[in-house]
């Protein structure tokens, strides 16, 4: 594997003036940190909960658990075709609105309003109240008070982003920054064959991040992957990466292009082998449209010919993967308390023609579930030493430098809350 | 039994039981198993799966039989058995304890 060049300075970190000294991780270990994280991130953000195709028609609609935001919300499609979003609440005495058997598990479905399992007031798919039960009981009720609360939804590039601020004023758009910006136009509506994966994780949401915005640790914590004799030498070369970025509170590491397909079929698996796939993905890229060099300019920003797959983290807690072979992951990471989190995996291939395409997109996805379980069980280990507090300064490296941005950056975000906080309130207008 | 399979794959049909519809409870089967079983079904579907290809190319997802659906299923357990047989050596990840991931959505076939 070949070695890259780094920015004139020796070193990306030093490029983007990231700081190179030994980081704590006492925000990922202090119950505190984690209660302001929840109102300084989660409650201030654009979090990504889904894409529209899980909304097809009007009436269709899902609920998202957004436990570390302190709410649950229900996105639908209305009648007029827009996506919005609600918190799950109804306005009479507070049951959740939309809920299957288990109240704290996610559902979905398809309705022409939304009725409430307790009184059965009734809200329309855009949230008016619309039917009160015995309406002649209650006290000079308006029904059109007592709408749904809603929520900021916005699509891009068919994702959809809540953000549960109701000061917010950035757009979606201006928020996702230069790399939403760089990868509007990938056909991600082509890529509708999708398996997805969900993990409760014993860490702070933040480690497994760390463990997926690097890959310090591939050639090591992988090397499964390859034929033995093929990782005593990827050991031996260690990782880097063709490229690092930052922007904001966003990051980017772009890679080079591992074994899809491998330079000697004999490096890899047997069963690889025979279905021309693994980790990287089907060997034989789909037809999306745009060949690799027509890729817009955020995806392989270098160009460089050696190109594998760029793995975008947009904060706080979306993770975008697009690989050359023509199919994206997503990673997303719900926190649920300091040292737990929800993790979901999700993989978008352009739908299988034959059996034997199915087959290659099946072994990229076990393989991406292998291979992550090695990644996720490894950090309820991480977290219960890090909670130990014997050890409290790490030193990063610089294949590891998303890592010391994301920390930096929810570091900043809670600083930053709290200095909002700490204001005296501004005077009251009467 | 009746047979479940392709008339070309008869010869797996002692391993029909690998058939399994979904990734859970193919891995669920997987890690219940022996590596004495998983071998045995590795060392008798990899040679049929490496020499399908065409086969395989030439069965389309939009009007697919029941019988190849079997046959496509039988394969996809072949995928994660493969995992144990030719890494790990043992039926689950290295170190994976108890944690799991588990497919929440799936392909229906
Ligand atoms: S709480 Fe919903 S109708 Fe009473
Ligand atoms: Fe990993």
């Amino acid at each position: 594997m070949a070695h890259f060049t780094k920015p004139d300075e020796g070193s990306w970190t030093e490029h983007f003036k990231i700081g190179t000294e030994p980081i704590s991780y006492e925000d990922s270990v202090s119950p505190e940190f984690y209660e302001l994280e929840r109102d300084a991130i989660f409650r201030r953000t654009w979090l990504n909960v889904g894409r529209v195709e899980q909304l097809p028609r009007k009436g269709s609609y899902f609920t998202k658990e957004l436990d570390a935001a302190r709410t649950s919300i229900v996105v639908v499609r209305g009648n007029d075709g827009e996506v919005r979003a609600f918190h799950n609440v109804c306005r009479h005495r507070g049951n959740k609105l939309v809920w299957n058997d288990y109240p704290r598990e996610e559902t979905s479905g398809f309705c022409r309003q939304f009725t409430c399992k307790y009184h059965a007031w009734r809200y329309s798919l855009e949230g008016e109240l619309t039917f009160v039960q015995q309406e002649g009981e209650f006290f000079d009720l308006d029904k059109s008070d007592y709408g749904l609360v809603g929520v900021r939804a916005e699509v891009w590039e068919g994702f959809i982003f809540v953000n549960l601020d109701p000061e917010n004023t950035t757009p979606l758009r201006e928020y996702l920054g230069e790399f939403g910006k760089g990868i509007e136009g990938y056909p991600f509506d082509k890529l509708t064959q999708v398996h997805k994966y969900r993990a409760e994780i014993g860490s702070n949401w933040k480690l497994f991040i760390d463990a997926f915005a690097e890959f310090y640790h591939a050639p090591i914590l992988h090397g499964g992957q390859y034929e033995p004799e093929e990782r005593a030498k990827i050991q031996k070369y260690g990782y880097q990466a063709l490229a690092y970025d930052v922007d904001g509170p966003h990051s980017l590491v772009s890679s080079w292009g591992g074994i899809a397909p491998p330079q000697e079929p004999k490096m890899v698996k047997p069963i690889e082998r025979a279905l021309r796939s693994g980790l990287f993905g089907p060997w034989d890229a789909p037809d999306i449209g745009l060949t690799t060099e027509q890729l817009p300019p955020a995806i392989n920003p270098t160009r460089d010919p050696r190109w594998g797959m760029d793995s975008f983290v947009f904060f706080p807690n979306f993770m975008l993967l697009i690989w050359r072979p023509n199919w994206v992951l997503t990673y997303h990471y719900w926190p649920t308390s300091y040292n737990t989190h929800i993790f979901e995996g999700t993989a978008y291939f352009v739908p299988p023609k034959n059996a034997f395409e199915r087959l290659q997109q099946e072994l990229a996805v076990v393989s991406f579930k292998e291979y992550g379980l090695q990644d996720g069980n490894t950090l309820e280990a991480t977290q219960t030493m890090l909670e130990s507090g014997t050890v409290t300064d790490f030193p990063l490296c610089d294949q590891e430098i998303l890592l010391r941005h994301l920390h930096n950056t929810a570091g900043q975000y809670v600083r930053d809350f709290q200095q909002r906080q700490a204001k005296p309130a501004a005077p009251s207008r009467s | 039994m009746a047979n479940v399979l392709p008339p070309e794959f008869a010869d797996l049909e002692p391993f029909a039981d690998w058939a399994i519809p979904t990734e859970r409870a193919r891995y669920a089967k997987r890690i219940a198993s022996s590596m004495d079983e998983l071998q045995a079904f590795y060392d008798a579907a990899y040679p049929r799966l490496e020499s399908s290809t065409e086969y395989l190319q030439q069965v389309s997802m939009d009007d697919i039989g029941e019988e190849d659906k079997h046959l496509l299923w039988l394969f996809c357990s072949l995928v994660t058995v493969a995992f144990p047989v030719e890494a790990w050596r043992q039926a689950r990840v290295p170190d994976s304890g108890a944690s799991s991931i588990d497919a929440v959505l799936e392909p229906a076939v």
